[in-house]
């Protein structure tokens, strides 16, 4: 499988940027919570993200990653709290924060009227942009590998194609803040590729990506820090190793000839059938293991060590079980 | 050969390279606005032409010989400016109103809230785009009007003030029901019962004049019915009422309309909630 490579210049790219504006974060959002009429999608979000960061937003459906990235579009208002995009509020000085942001939607909205080129056109005339824009224009429509449907009326593009228009007119501006909300939902695994090398380049040349997504791998190989939503509050927010490191450790997979010993209880993840699955944060615990059930005289038919990921670690934080706010 | 002079003839393909960058938000809506229906110009400009054509061969044929209005007016020359500005009124209505209920309904409103343009110009772009589209159908139906009747251009000026106060009332009228209605049987209704009454029963294809007191009262508590009598006026130098009156309505009307417009997308009810 194709492995996005994680940049090596991020540290130097953020100093740089961090002493020509200084602490300024592409995105502030503090104490928001919305409401839709009783019912309160967001309560109480605080987020900081820096200039430059590869950033992700995880949580289950229906979790409020939409919310509050329609509350940083400034698509809805919030019930309180307030958000700044590269330092401009996105209420009182909205053209200012607007300029600075570029939204891909999850919904796949387009319009029916004109062609690719055209929409992208149009989108960078709204930000202000001319005709020494179109180079740009031309350079998002080849990194999105949309060349041949230029001309294509945007009604004509397959699910995928429109998807990638849809990430297109978010670039059309070359905004410093690019927000994508499940850009790749639908979409097949070229253009996946095709789209993570391009925002990889935007992100190196110091613009500030924020993603959701529901393919756990993606954010773990391409952000530097994640966040984790549930129900509407951050449950989780660290750099992706620091999350790994804390949450995940390893799980030990068994299949035994007898019971477990009661002094493994503890350790017990899940148990189907004779198959257990102990949380070990350490190798030298697989000896304790081992020697405990030596002890019981219990022999071990069958084990596995697996590392977890990040999907464990969401299972672990916002799953159905999960959920403790550390 | 044919797209040199066809790239001439585009007035974008001067505009685009000379619009000031602090201008170029709201130019590109208004151009965007203009092409929607420039595309489709079958539909949105022939067709009401079309409409407007049929009414004056029928109701010419039927009452020319019946019917006199003014003294030196055929019945047929009197109905010109009538239908002009009721198809202009149309058109510019329907402009405004059916894009924004389409992006409305197709989503692709997003695309305008994420930008950074602001009230004025949101007004502006889809306005000026309502306002052409009605003037390019009225000037139609004047055109070809001419080929069968004799019209007479008295004011050339209040001519044009009409036309233009009328397209832009209406085109903002359309935007205030676009941004209204949530989905299109809305539009429709909007439509067949406020616009279409109101312009059907302003005068169109009568003078008030002819109707018996109490309608004649009723008519002229009819915003829609000044913008075709000062119409009117501009071609044949008589009409109902005094065209400074027939102004001054039509004027505080699109002013007290313009205003509650800028209001209703500032604040961003439907738009942005
Ligand atoms: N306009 C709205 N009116 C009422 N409720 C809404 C509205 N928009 C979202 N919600 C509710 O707010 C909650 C959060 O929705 P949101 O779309 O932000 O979730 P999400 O995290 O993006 O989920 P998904 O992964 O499915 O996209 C959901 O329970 C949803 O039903
Ligand atoms: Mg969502």
């Amino acid at each position: 499988m194709w492995q996005p490579q994680l940049s090596t210049e991020v540290g130097f790219r953020f100093f740089k940027h961090s002493e020509r504006f200084p602490v300024v974060a592409a995105v502030d959002i503090q104490g928001i919570t919305k409401k839709f009429g009783q019912f309160e999608a967001l309560r109480g979000v605080d987020l900081q993200i820096a200039q430059g960061e590869f950033f992700a937003l995880l949580g289950p459906n229906g979790a409020g990653k939409s919310t509050l990235i329609n509350l940083i579009a400034g698509l809805l208002r919030p019930s309180s709290g307030s958000i700044r995009i590269m330092g401009h509020d996105v209420q009182s000085d909205y053209q200012q924060a607007r300029m600075a942001l570029g939204v891909v939607p999850q919904e796949l909205v387009f319009d029916p009227f004109f062609n690719v080129r055209e929409m992208l056109r149009f989108q960078a005339g709204y930000f202000g942009r001319g005709p020494e824009n179109d180079a740009w224009v031309d350079e998002v429509i080849e990194g999105l590998g949309l060349t041949d449907k230029a001309h294509s009326n945007m009604r004509k593009l397959s699910g995928g194609m429109k998807r990638r228009a849809l990430i297109a007119q978010a670039l059309a501006h070359k905004p410093d803040v690019i927000v994508l909300d499940e850009p790749t939902a639908g979409v097949d695994v070229e253009l996946r590729q095709m789209l993570w090398r391009f925002i990889q380049k935007l992100n190196q040349q110091g613009h500030t990506i924020i993603l959701t997504t529901h393919y756990l791998e993606e954010a773990e190989t391409l952000c530097e820090r994640v966040a984790m939503m549930k129900s509407g509050k951050i449950v989780a927010l660290d750099t992706t190793r620091a999350l790994l490191k804390n949450h995940a450790g390893k799980q030990l997979t068994l299949r035994l000839s007898g019971a477990l010993p009661i002094d493994l209880q503890a350790w017990v993840k899940q148990q189907q059938g004779d198959e257990v699955v102990l949380n070990v944060t350490d190798l030298w615990q697989v000896e304790t293991v081992l020697a405990r059930l030596r002890a019981a005289q219990v022999s071990v038919l069958d084990m596995q060590l697996q590392e977890m990921d990040l999907e464990d670690v969401f299972m672990n934080l916002v799953g159905s079980h999960g959920g403790s706010v550390r | 050969m044919m797209k040199v002079l066809m790239q001439w003839l585009n007035p974008f393909y001067w505009l685009d390279d000379i619009v000031p960058a602090r201008w170029r938000g709201m130019y590109t809506l208004f151009k965007k606005e203009l092409m929607r229906f420039w595309r489709v110009a079958f539909q949105t400009i022939a067709s009401p032409i079309l409409t407007a054509l049929l009414y004056l061969l029928i109701f010419s044929h039927v009452l020319e010989a019946h019917v006199k209005v003014y003294d030196q007016v055929s019945y047929t020359a009197f109905l010109v400016p009538g239908l002009m500005m009721m198809s202009l009124l149309q058109n510019a209505f329907a402009n405004s109103s059916s894009s924004l209920i389409q992006s409305k309904v197709m989503g692709n409103i997003v695309f305008l809230l994420l930008t950074p343009l602001n009230t004025l110009e949101f007004f502006c772009a889809f306005l000026a785009a309502s306002m052409i589209r009605g003037l390019m159908v009225g000037l139609s139906i004047y055109l070809v009007a001419l080929c069968f009747v004799d019209v007479p251009t008295v004011h050339p000026w209040w001519i044009i003030t009409f036309a233009v106060l009328g397209s832009a009332l209406l085109g903002t009228f359309g935007i205030i029901a676009g941004i209204w209605a949530d989905k299109f049987d809305q539009m429709a209704a909007f439509q067949n019962f406020v616009i279409m009454p109101l312009t059907f029963l302003s005068g169109v294809f009568y003078s008030i004049h002819s109707l018996p007191p109490f309608w004649q009262a009723v008519s002229q508590l009819n915003p829609f019915f000044y913008m075709i009598d000062g119409f009117r006026y501009g071609f044949f130098g008589q009409g109902d009422v005094s065209p400074w009156l027939s102004l001054s309505v039509v004027a505080t009307f699109m002013l007290a309309l313009a205003w509650g417009c800028l209001k209703m997308i500032k604040s961003g009810y439907k738009l942005r909630g």
